[in-house]
């Protein structure tokens, strides 16, 4: 895509306040959302033993990241014993400089890709481009980014603010070959695409490609997709590099047995996605590349408490049933990992030095529906909340803490407090004035009490009652 | 059943109504109701805003005052589920805090659960005519999973018909100071949550926690729509003979 | 440094002091189904893919009946004489498979005898798979017990399907649009 999120300026409260006035967007999202939240519901209440899975998932990922040293090593071994090369990228510039290398070398102006979460957190596709190297995203929903010259909103349908008459209008004007009777039909979209990719897939010579899992003990990568236009990608081009975060390893080939029953669950909300490709090293005479990436993954590693993050399968159920997202969107996060996901691993690989990464940990009303459903069982609430005394605070905010903390630590002060407030409250307007505006803009106040609670019971107003 | 009252600081400066529900309720069943004056706030809104310095200090602060009890009540699903689930992330593994955490958290209920759990009521011998929808809070919904306990209570309230609420279980949008930090996206929750409330035709939105219902509350009075808010402690305590 | 050893120092750093853990494996390993075929056929038919339930001493009929005059891919080891049209021009593929699964609807491809290269699999819009009953396993873990991760592996799940627009799942997109398996009892 040739937009980046890095540097995207603004907060999330100011970018979800225009994002909640889009109608058509706010539509889209919600018929989207709620459709494939019934979905995961549906498949996932099939297994009487889903909570078991995840409980084995979430241990598999915790054993495998106190481990990840060890495994990591594992894999690369692996890998190369199967005839495959295998890099090291310490951040994306790392990254991309090894990638760019590796497709000079084969003398190839262009590669086809496979949808992947982390060759958009490098920025992988722009880097390419001042290289010269055009980068053609196959996944659909990537594909109607691309074109539209848009940022994606989703993990798992980055193209989910489109509907698709956005989407038609989009083809028409960037598919030279599509025929101007192009209907808004779904089937009709997706049959122009396919054609639109046809001769790319069979003509491209370099392929690139993220991975869902690699497990140490085989060296084998996991690719879980829908379209096929990941196997096209992994099995016709005689080169394939696969970028893949240093955290979607596993150790050993039995623990697919949990996340490949974890995963398209939660994620597309199907009992198995179309189509699941495994390989391990050099297959069917192809130039095989990993190339493990860090970028900050090592910082998280390093936080207690956030480290849980590093769990993620990318399903995107979080996103799902985020109340908060649901009606904002993903662009509003800044950030190739939307939704509540987003709000605690984005702060954590980029930091929380811009005013928009610094925002993202309050982007919650801590509502837990996100931690209900992930499949690896992040506790995103509890993660949110530890970023939040991270995070920097406004002044004026630090300051009416400070007094309210001072003020709640003890009851006689919080008495006094009380009975002030009964004796001022004529005076407080039905809008209140600055940042307080913020309750009164859309809902009343609630009435001040005569008298607390305290007061009455110190009186003796229970037997009084009685 | 000697039984401590922690009323929370919203229920105690801005709902005392709900305090009162609670200890004519509770005498009612035959409990000894005690209201530790030294309380005063849970820590919630520190430790959820980044303020976790101030919060712990609320948090220790709780556990002096209520170390002495063996049952502690609160009508506030979020201050129950803020003691019990998220007190023992505060302190240090190991620590004395820990362990005065460790003492206190599990002997903290929310009303619902009190009721049905310990005192094992699910009919409280209230009376409440009146058409009542029920929005199981967040955290007593997820944090504390209260499950059917307060529709149970409110199924055996005389007179009141209970209509189930379309989208229960997402959440207001209150969010504690989310609602001010986020107003926009707080507010569209909240404008969706009232629309759901409206659709069922009930008189009443009653809920376990006075913070949803204030935001809930002040969105319904700014659109004049004349449904009220109701703590399930109001419900529970009505009576015959009190209407 | 290398960026290699650096990464491993840096996780080595990061993970000092850290608690492992035990994997709980309380979940199913394992299934009793009574009616596998009926189920797998069940789960298969759900994608909207073609199932046929027929005797073993019928398959080789029914495949000629639906190969018809389709130029079609029959790789080197399927027990049937056949041709091969090139990749590109070919309008279909005939394959075996290494392993099935009826809880899911999946049909796994090691790229063996008779299973062809994961590409014939893939280009043509076309694909037949014959899975015989002794092959279904019920769940998930079983499969993946039997199967050998040294080779290339390939899980079909019904047709190629997209839910990119608007969450509308359309079936055949970049794979075969058709998918038909024949179940040899």
């Amino acid at each position: 895509m040739s937009a980046t999120f890095l540097g995207m300026p603004g907060n999330f409260p100011k970018n979800a306040s225009q994002a909640v006035q889009n109608s058509q967007l706010r539509y889209n999202l919600r018929k989207a959302t709620h459709t494939i939240r019934g979905k995961r519901a549906g498949v996932v209440a099939e297994l009487p033993d889903w909570q078991e899975l995840r409980a084995a998932g979430k241990a598999i990922k915790d054993h495998t990241l106190r481990n990840l040293d060890r495994y990591l090593v594992m894999m690369e071994e692996a890998v190369t014993s199967a005839g495959g090369t295998v890099h090291w990228a310490r951040d994306a510039a790392e990254a991309n400089r090894i990638v760019a290398g590796l497709v000079q070398a084969t003398g190839e102006r262009e590669v086809v890709k496979v949808k992947s979460m982390a060759t958009q957190e490098i920025g992988l596709n722009e880097a390419l481009a001042e290289q010269g190297i055009a980068a053609y995203e196959t996944d659909l929903a990537e594909l109607i980014v691309q074109l539209g010259d848009d940022f994606p909103s989703h993990i798992l349908v980055p193209a989910i603010h489109r509907n698709r008459s956005e989407i038609r209008e989009i083809f028409l004007d960037k598919m030279p070959e599509v025929p101007e009777n192009l209907t808004d039909d779904p089937p009709a979209l997706t049959e122009a695409a396919r054609l639109h990719l046809r001769e790319r897939f069979l003509r491209s010579k370099v392929a690139i490609s993220g991975a869902n899992f690699m497990v140490a003990e085989t060296g084998t990568l996991v690719v879980l997709e829908s379209e096929g236009n990941g196997r096209m990608c992994l099995t016709l081009p005689e080169t394939l590099i696969s970028v893949v975060g240093i955290e979607k390893l596993l150790p050993s080939w039995r623990d697919l047995e949990v996340f490949l029953q974890l995963l398209p669950r939660s994620s597309t909300g199907e009992r198995m996605n179309p189509y699941t490709s495994m390989w391990t090293g050099a297959v069917e005479g192809q130039d095989f590349h990993l190339v493990l990436l860090d970028n900050g993954r090592t910082d998280v590693l390093a936080d207690e408490v956030g480290r849980q993050a590093l769990r993620c399968i990318r399903c995107s159920a979080c996103l799902n049933v985020c109340p908060v997202y649901e009606r904002v969107g993903g662009h509003a996060y800044g950030s190739v990992y939307p939704g509540p996901i987003g709000a605690i691993l984005t702060p954590q690989l980029r930091g929380m030095s811009s005013e928009l990464d610094a925002s993202l940990p309050f982007a919650s009303s801590l509502c837990g529906a996100c931690y209900d459903v992930c499949p690896v069982a992040i506790d995103i609430p509890e993660v949110l909340v530890d970023l939040r005394s991270k995070a920097p605070h406004p002044a004026a905010e630090r300051a009416g803490m400070k007094v309210a903390g001072w003020i709640l630590n003890d009851h006689v002060r919080l008495a006094k407090a009380q009975r002030a407030a009964t004796r001022l409250r004529g005076l407080l307007p039905k809008r209140l004035p600055g940042p307080a505006s913020a309750w009164t803009d859309t809902r009343d106040l609630p009435e001040i009490p005569d008298e607390s609670f305290r007061d009455w019971w110190e009186r003796g107003g229970p037997d009084e009652r009685a | 059943m000697r039984v401590a009252l922690f009323i929370t600081c919203v229920n105690d400066t801005l709902f005392p109504g709900t305090g009162k529900a609670v200890v004519s309720l509770l005498r009612r069943l035959g409990c000894d109701v005690d209201f530790p004056a030294a309380q005063t706030c849970c820590g919630q809104m520190h430790v959820n805003t980044g303020y976790r310095e101030e919060g712990v200090r609320l948090a220790r602060h709780f556990t002096e005052v209520f170390a002495g009890y063996d049952v502690v009540v609160a009508p506030s699903g979020s201050c129950a589920a803020m003691v019990r689930e998220q007190y023992p992330k505060l302190a240090r593994p190991g620590s004395r805090g820990a362990a005065a955490i460790a003492e206190v958290a599990p002997k903290v209920y929310e009303l619902s659960e009190f009721l049905v759990d310990v005192l094992k009521k699910d009919d409280v011998g209230a009376y409440f005519p009146h058409r009542v929808t029920y929005h199981p809070t967040c955290h007593s919904l997820r944090g504390l999973r209260l499950g059917d306990r307060p529709a149970r209570l409110l199924r055996n309230v005389r007179g009141l018909e209970l209509v189930p609420l379309p989208g229960a279980e997402e959440c207001c949008g209150f969010g504690g100071t989310f609602a001010v930090k986020n107003p926009a996206v707080s507010a569209a929750m909240g404008a969706d949550k009232t629309r759901n409330i409206l659709d069922t035709g009930a008189e009443v939105i009653c809920a376990a926690d006075n913070s949803c219902l204030m935001h809930i509350g002040g969105t319904l009075s700014r659109q004049r729509t004349g449904v009220r808010t109701m703590h399930l402690a109001e419900i529970l305590a009505s009576t015959e003979e009190a209407q | 440094m290398s960026a290699r050893d650096e990464i491993l120092a840096r996780i080595g750093r990061a993970v000092a002091g850290a608690q492992d853990v035990e994997i709980p494996r309380g979940y199913r390993t394992t299934q009793q189904v009574d009616d596998l075929v009926g189920l797998f056929a069940e789960r298969v038919d759900d994608y909207r893919a073609i199932v046929h339930v027929i005797p073993g001493g019928d398959v080789p009929a029914r495949i000629d009946e639906l190969t018809g005059d389709r130029r079609m891919i029959v790789p080197d080891g399927f027990d049937r004489a056949g041709g091969w049209p090139e990749l590109g021009t070919a309008d279909g593929v005939i394959t075996g498979c290494a392993v099935a699964i009826a809880e899911t609807g999946t049909i796994v491809l090691d790229h063996g005898p008779g299973q062809g290269t994961r590409a014939q699999t893939l280009v043509p819009d076309y694909h037949l798979c014959v899975v015989r009953a002794t092959q279904i396993v019920a769940c998930v873990p079983e499969a993946v017990a039997r199967l050998d991760p040294s080779r290339p592996l390939t899980w079909i799940s019904g047709p190629s399907a997209t839910s990119d627009i608007e969450l509308n799942r359309v079936e055949g997109v970049h794979g075969p649009r058709t998918l038909e398996v024949i179940i040899s009892t």
